[in-house]
């Protein structure tokens, strides 16, 4: 089947003022590439700050003005542009923003959701869509102080599924929520994907991003370096040191962590970001630039992928 | 309703201090002035003439002979009870005075209020929706030009432009020359303040303008904005839907606060434009050392800008939902 995205070495940078009139430009994102499948869930794991967000702005070509994009995204085989972008949102492509932010502060939700249209048919869309996350009607008629944490959540939610997307982006939509609420949410992402969606489900935190994606695409210091199945993490055939580390780290894994912190993207100038950290760093791991090959059916961003230094 | 009345009681004790204060300072600056009451009204020739106890008579009439506490303290134990005295100069009590004036630059102020409330919201909310783009460098370069340009030469262009010139307007007073008063129609005082209106209402546009322009970039750049373009929505119905709504509330606060501006500049107009208003009233007052008129006019327009912010309070907890139903100001 023809995947519905396709980022092609996408990067994101920022340029800067900094002391007078000294630019800068300051990387966030280097190289990422990932594609997005019909009927998939895929994760994608940072740790805060490391242009999550972005990532999901950038692919509705919202990114602040003082940002600059690089790479090809493919929407459904064809470009995704400014002009087709804008067709889109909201339709086709659409966003479950961060927080209660992303709500006008001094507009009800009913309003809000409707996008400015009155008729008897959009009400009737907001009513359903609102019913579909366990929200009454009655919410529609309040102003977003007035919600709980949770019920913000879900009216994010409700605001995404007015139509019926293609790509569902999911930046973190489950902090604030309790375990229960909080699996039933992951539940409907996957509801929305056996509807045939792809979902992007952006978040910092590696257990719900297992729990919910088939696939996980995993950040350190503005690079991909891997990109694995969910089984692949139980199943002892994970490909990156730093993957590794981190499944370790987790209760279900030896529960141990890795000494040492992420450098910031852009940091370390050459070779592998990861190097200082790595448990089996071999030849030439610190010079160049390394690139994301594939490898045991997933990709990953080292030289000597696991399994190699193994044998 | 407890809370209410600990609100009223907490705005009018206030309000009683913020007038007993610029009584005071208005009165020290009077005395600290080096005009001379009565070489200023009677002129130093007529006082050269006069005996003894005329001039005696006349220090009295103009309280130069009464130590400065005693005379304020005076003028305030009939403050509180509601007479201000009366003008020395006009002869009449203060409060007759002030109403006359009062009558004439209401329309003066409110004109200019509505007009440059009106125009610098609009002009605001075009510049940060074109924000970067040459609306915006044309508004904000306008804007510049006009707050760093003094009032009063802008009267005086006005003045030459329409009223000498091109001949569409009258030259200055509130009515007609020669006409009586029940002949004043309104169009006759429409067409009077409408030059004056103008001046004053130039030169607050700018500010509210400005004003309006940095929140509604600010707005544009919040989350919401980047949603409720995610979801879809039109730039255009963003600006309206969104912007406008959230620009409202810090619009309407600058456009009650601008009140005390208008005022302050109507002082200046209203001389270029020889208007019979309150401001005019003022410089008057000052000039002549009529101490019970200036006082009152200083009264009433403290009032008047403490009136503004108020209902700006006011109109904030009516409108601004979070404030309605009893949450904290955001
Ligand atoms: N307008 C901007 N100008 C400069 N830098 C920015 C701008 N917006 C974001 N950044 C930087 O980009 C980086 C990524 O931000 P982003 O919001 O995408 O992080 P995130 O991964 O979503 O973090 P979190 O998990 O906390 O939400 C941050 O380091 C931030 O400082
Ligand atoms: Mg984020």
């Amino acid at each position: 089947m023809e995947p519905i995205l396709e980022i092609q070495h996408l990067s994101i940078s920022f340029h800067q003022y900094e002391k007078g009139f000294v630019q800068r430009e300051l990387p966030v994102i280097r190289d990422l590439s990932l594609t997005l499948e019909p009927g998939e869930v895929t994760g994608v794991l940072g740790v805060s700050g490391s242009g999550k967000s972005l990532l999901a702005h950038a692919l509705l070509d919202l990114l602040p003005y003082n940002s600059r994009r690089e790479g090809t995204i493919l929407f459904q085989g064809e470009p995704l542009t400014s002009q087709r972008i804008r067709k889109l949102r909201g339709k086709e492509i659409v966003l479950v923003p961060q927080g209660v932010t992303y709500l006008d502060p001094l507009m009800k939700v009913g309003p809000q959701l409707r996008k400015g249209r009155r008729d008897r048919g959009a009400r009737e869309k907001v009513r359903s869509a609102l019913a579909r996350y366990g929200l009454k009607e009655a919410a529609a008629d309040l102003y977003p102080f007035q919600l709980s944490g949770g019920m913000a959540r879900r009216v994010l939610m409700a605001s995404a599924v007015m139509d019926s997307p293609r790509l569902v982006i999911a930046d973190e939509p489950t902090p604030g929520l309790d375990a229960k609420a909080a699996s039933r949410l992951l539940g409907h992402f996957r509801e929305l994907a056996a509807e045939g969606a792809a979902v992007l489900f952006i978040t910092h935190d590696l257990e719900l991003a297992l729990a919910v994606a088939h696939r996980v695409a995993v950040f350190y210091a503005g690079e991909t370096v891997e990109i694995a199945r969910a089984s692949d993490f139980p199943e002892g055939r994970l490909r990156h040191p730093f993957t590794q580390a981190l499944w370790d780290a987790l209760p279900q894994g030896a529960f141990r962590a890795i000494p040492g912190a992420q450098p910031y993207s852009g940091e370390v100038k050459e070779g592998c970001p990861f190097l200082a950290r790595c448990p089996h760093p071999g030849n030439g791991c610190g010079q160049g630039e390394l690139s994301l090959v594939p490898w045991n059916e997933g990709m990953v961003r080292c030289l000597y992928p696991h399994g190699e230094v193994m044998a | 309703m407890k809370q209410a009345l600990f609100f009223a009681g907490k705005k009018a004790f206030r309000a009683l201090l913020l007038l007993l204060g610029v009584s005071v300072a208005s009165f020290l600056l009077l005395c600290a002035s080096p005009l001379d009451p009565l070489r200023t009204n009677v002129g130093q020739a007529a006082l050269g003439s006069m005996s003894q106890e005329q001039v005696a008579q006349l220090e009295a009439y103009w309280g130069a002979d009464q130590p400065p506490v005693e005379r304020y303290l005076g003028w305030l134990a009939g403050a509180v009870r509601g007479d201000l005295g009366t003008s020395l100069l006009y002869r009449q009590p203060v409060l007759t005075v002030i109403g006359q004036r009062l009558g004439s630059s209401l329309w003066l102020l409110l004109t200019a209020w509505v007009l440059s409330g009106v125009l610098g919201l609009a002009l605001g909310i075009t510049a940060g929706a074109f924000r970067g783009r040459w609306p915006d460098k044309l508004i904000r370069g306008w804007c510049l030009v006009i707050s760093s340009t003094p009032a009063f030469w802008l009267a005086l262009l006005f003045l030459l432009l329409f009223s000498v010139w091109l001949g569409w307007l009258p030259i200055g007073l509130s009515v007609p020359i020669g006409v009586e008063e029940e002949a004043v129609t309104l169009a006759d005082r429409l067409q009077h303040a409408l030059l004056p209106a103008l001046t004053l209402s130039v030169t607050g546009v700018s500010n509210i303008a400005l004003h309006t322009r940095e929140k509604l970039v600010d707005v544009l750049g919040s989350d919401y904005i980047l949603l409720a373009r995610a979801r879809g929505e039109r730039e255009g119905a963003i600006v309206l839907r969104h912007g406008l709504r959230n620009v409202a509330l810090p619009a309407l606060t600058l456009q009650f606060g601008s009140v005390g501006e208008i005022i302050g500049g109507s002082v200046l107009v209203e001389q270029v434009f020889s208007y019979p208003g309150l401001g005019q009233a003022a410089v008057t007052a000052g000039l002549g050392s009529d101490l019970p008129l200036l006082l009152g006019v200083t009264l009433v327009t403290s009032g008047l800008v403490f009136g503004g912010n108020l209902l700006a309070d006011l109109l904030y907890g009516v409108i601004d939902p979070r404030m309605k139903r009893g949450e904290g100001r955001p």
